[in-house]
């Protein structure tokens, strides 16, 4: 896996460390080199000032030859405080260039000689400019262990010496050490407290997009969960994918939706056609064989069997002619206005049923006025669900009807208590010969469907424990029914 | 009655006048110089031995603290002290001016040594022959361990005093002595016995860099000099104080933090080998 296909759970972090720790060492790199400037000036500038400060306490020591006042003067600053003392030594020399005093005297004995010291010793004692009026001399050779500070212990035009201040650059690289050394724990300390804090962040960063994600690659599976929105609340590019996903989610639904009612009502209409294409197929001959046995039963004179024979030929053939009838649902018929009167003769008509098993009838909403539908058909679509209803409702169960007429809709809707249709029932609710009942032909609901279909409304049924439900919506624009598309050819 | 009143007021005159100057006499300030013939740099003990004092003598007390002899033994010659502690050689050189008025007992006895010292490295030197040209520390030149003792052994074994070191010093004081061999700045020092015993108790670190090479022969203690025109009165209460240190508790306490048993009266004798020593130089 290459670096930078890794996951931006790990990219983040690691580039907000990386950020960081070149931040820090930026910081630090600057820092560092600063303070070594600092120390390199601080350290003439220190000499220098110990010099001039220490050159003329120095004086009258050397003059009343005052070995153990001079020492006691250079060995102050180490007594103080060896430890942040910059200076490696004090040495005070006189004008042959011995050891008058040292701060150390074991390495710097008194009266040796400056050139014997060392070799850096030696370089300095040949270079030492020892005039009354010489200035302060420093040597700082870059390869050397030391730099010296040389200052004249002189007053008025005599000189009596030299106080060298020494430097060792250990020392020096020392005391840098300190320094260094804090700036990477304080690197590091950075680097404790905002890597946590950086991972924290691209993991919370990095969730929703996951979740998101995840969510996307299994919609192709036809998965469509949704997503919580309060995991990311916020309304920034994360909270805006969020938003953004939801609303394909729900772009989807509805798709899948519709996709789901259009399978239904093309099934629909194949089986209308079907069932209408067999109809007149049925009905073209059905009538030739009619008309054959009215023929005979009217001049032929047929013996006793015959007329039987005949007779129970007529008897079936009439109750093919009605099934096919009832297939052949013609939604075009004159009909008279729908009034509340016809509302009230299917209540009267059904209601010796209902008493019939002790089923209570409920009855909500009138008709205040006619309303521009087919009462015929109305009043047949009303009493096929209202028989079905009872017929479910059963013993001691409920149904009851709502009628509600509003400017543009007539809404009929048909509850009972009785056992609720299985899912699979309510698929196939309303094709023809789908009884679900030991009763009817399965024809009833078909023959609404059929109607309420022509009549440009819909019909749905919804089941739920404990209430079965038919809705009907017809529109009650003439136009609008005018226009609508008839399911069945003619 | 106006000259019955006179009297009267003449008699109260007087009287107020002997008050004042008896109250003044009273409150005359003794002032004691402290010289570095012990370890005088202890300053809150030195306080506290003068509080000491000045509770015994019912009377104010002043230290005087000058670190050269010369300075210490000015002081009593021009009268500015009434007491000194002073060494031994300044004592045999002042005798005329001054009045032995008690020695510290040193370990019981009121004697100390010279004691050579070099630094711990060195593990030769046995003697202050073995020191020929080299850096010597002296203390003091008024100071008969840190400086007329060894010039006298040198003097005894033949060689020239003046020139027998490369090169010598004062410290002005044995601790600093002390102090400059173990810094290696000299590499040898002749001090005070006592001071190196008491530095060895309170700063066992520094004495450490130390080694005893050579210890002399026994000298008086450095004594503790009255002024001679000091009344007789105060020569005797100092005295007594000083005597009877031992005999109550807080004097027992300041003796043991000085490193000291006591004081006695002592006796001039005590200082005869000095004496001897000074001779051998032509001072006396």
């Amino acid at each position: 896996m290459r670096l930078f296909d890794l996951s931006l759970r790990f990219k983040l972090p690691l580039w907000g460390g990386g950020l960081i720790l070149a931040t820090a060492l930026a910081v630090s790199t600057s820092f560092v080199v600063q303070a070594w400037d600092n120390l390199n000036h601080d350290l003439l500038q220190n000499a220098q000032d110990i010099g001039r400060t220490m050159a003329p306490s120095l004086f009258p020591a050397i003059l009343h030859d005052n070995v153990w006042g001079a020492f006691e003067i250079v060995s102050m600053p180490f007594s103080a405080n060896p430890e942040t003392a910059l200076y490696e030594s004090l040495i005070v020399i006189d004008n042959d260039k011995k050891v008058y005093v040292s701060s150390r005297p074991q390495e710097h004995p008194v009266l040796s000689e400056l050139a014997r010291l060392g070799p850096e010793y030696q370089r300095l004692s040949e270079d030492l400019p020892l005039r009354p009026d010489a200035g302060i001399f420093t040597v700082s050779v870059p390869g050397a262990q030391r730099i010296f500070v040389a200052v004249p212990i002189a007053n008025d035009g005599v000189r009596l010496g030299t106080l060298i201040v020494s430097y060792n650059k250990s020392l020096l690289w020392q005391r840098f050490q300190i320094v260094l050394v804090r700036s990477i724990w304080i690197t590091l300390l950075a680097l404790a407290v905002l890597l946590p804090i950086t991972a924290y962040w691209g993991r919370r960063m990095m969730l929703p997009m996951r979740l998101v994600t995840e969510r996307i690659s299994r919609i192709g599976s036809g998965d469509l969960e949704a997503l919580n929105p309060a995991l990311y609340p916020y309304r920034d590019e994360v909270g805006q994918l969020f938003l953004a996903y939801e609303t394909v989610l729900s772009k989807l639904r509805e798709k899948a939706e519709f996709e789901k009612e259009m399978l239904k009502s093309e099934r629909m209409a194949a089986v209308g056609r079907l069932t209408a294409g067999i109809a007149h197929e049925i009905n073209n001959p059905l009538g030739g064989m009619l008309n054959a046995i009215s023929t005979l039963k009217r001049h032929g004179d047929p013996d006793p069997v015959t007329q039987k024979t005949v007779s129970l030929l007529e008897r079936g053939l009439s109750q093919i002619r009605e099934t096919v009838a009832a297939l052949l649902v013609e939604a075009k018929v004159k009909s008279r206005p729908l009034g509340a009167a016809d509302l009230e003769d299917v209540r009267v008509l059904v209601t010796p049923a209902a008493n019939k098993q002790g089923t209570r009838l409920s009855w909500v909403g009138a008709l205040p006025n006619a309303l521009p539908l087919p009462s015929t058909l109305v009043r047949q679509v009303l009493i096929n669900l209202l028989l079905n209803a009872i017929a479910a409702a059963g013993q001691g169960g409920q149904v009851a009807v709502r009628v509600l007429a509003s400017e543009a809709r007539f809404v009929l809707v048909v509850e009972n208590t009785g056992q609720p249709l299985l899912p699979e029932q309510l698929t196939r609710l309303f094709e023809p010969f789908t009884s679900f009942s030991e009763h009817g032909n399965g024809l009833g609901l078909w023959i609404c469907y059929q109607i309420v279909t022509q009549l440009g409304g819909t019909i749905s049924a919804e089941s739920n424990d404990p209430l079965t439900r038919f809705t009907v919506i017809l529109p009650l624009d003439p136009l609008h029914a005018a226009n609508a598309t008839p399911n069945l050819p003619d | 009655m106006p000259k019955f009143l006179k009297v009267i007021l003449i008699a109260l005159w007087l009287g107020v006048w002997c008050m004042g100057a008896q109250g003044a006499r009273e409150s005359r300030t003794i002032r004691v110089a402290m010289t570095p013939a012990f370890l005088h740099d202890q300053h809150a003990l030195l306080a506290e031995w003068r509080d000491y004092l000045k509770f015994r003598l019912n009377r104010p007390v002043e230290f005087v603290q000058r670190d050269r002899y010369r300075d210490t033994m000015d002081l009593l010659q021009q009268q500015k002290v009434e007491f000194a502690w002073i060494c031994d050689y300044p004592y045999v050189a002042l005798k005329k001016d001054i009045r032995l008025l008690a020695v510290a007992l040193n370990e019981g006895k009121p004697t100390y040594r010279s004691y050579l010292i070099v630094p711990t490295r060195d593990t030769s030197t046995r003697s202050i022959d073995d020191l020929k040209g080299s850096v010597f520390a002296y203390a003091d030149p008024y100071s008969n361990t840190g400086y007329l003792s060894p010039r006298f052994e040198i003097k005894r074994s033949g060689a020239d005093p003046a020139t027998f070191f490369k090169r010598t010093f004062f410290t002005w004081s044995h601790r600093k002595a002390i102090d400059a061999v173990a810094a290696g700045l000299a590499q040898g020092a002749s001090i005070d016995s006592f001071v190196w015993d008491a530095l060895n108790k309170v700063r066992p670190d520094i004495t450490a860099k130390t080694r005893i090479a050579w210890k002399s022969e026994e000298y008086g203690f450095p004594p503790l000099v009255a002024q001679s025109h000091v009344p007789d009165a105060d020569f005797l209460l100092m005295q007594n104080v000083l005597l009877n240190m031992k005999n109550d508790e807080h004097g027992r306490l300041l003796l043991a933090r000085l490193n000291l048993t006591g004081f006695i009266a002592g006796s001039p004798k005590l200082y005869d080998s000095v004496a001897d020593m000074m001779r051998l130089f032509g001072e006396r």
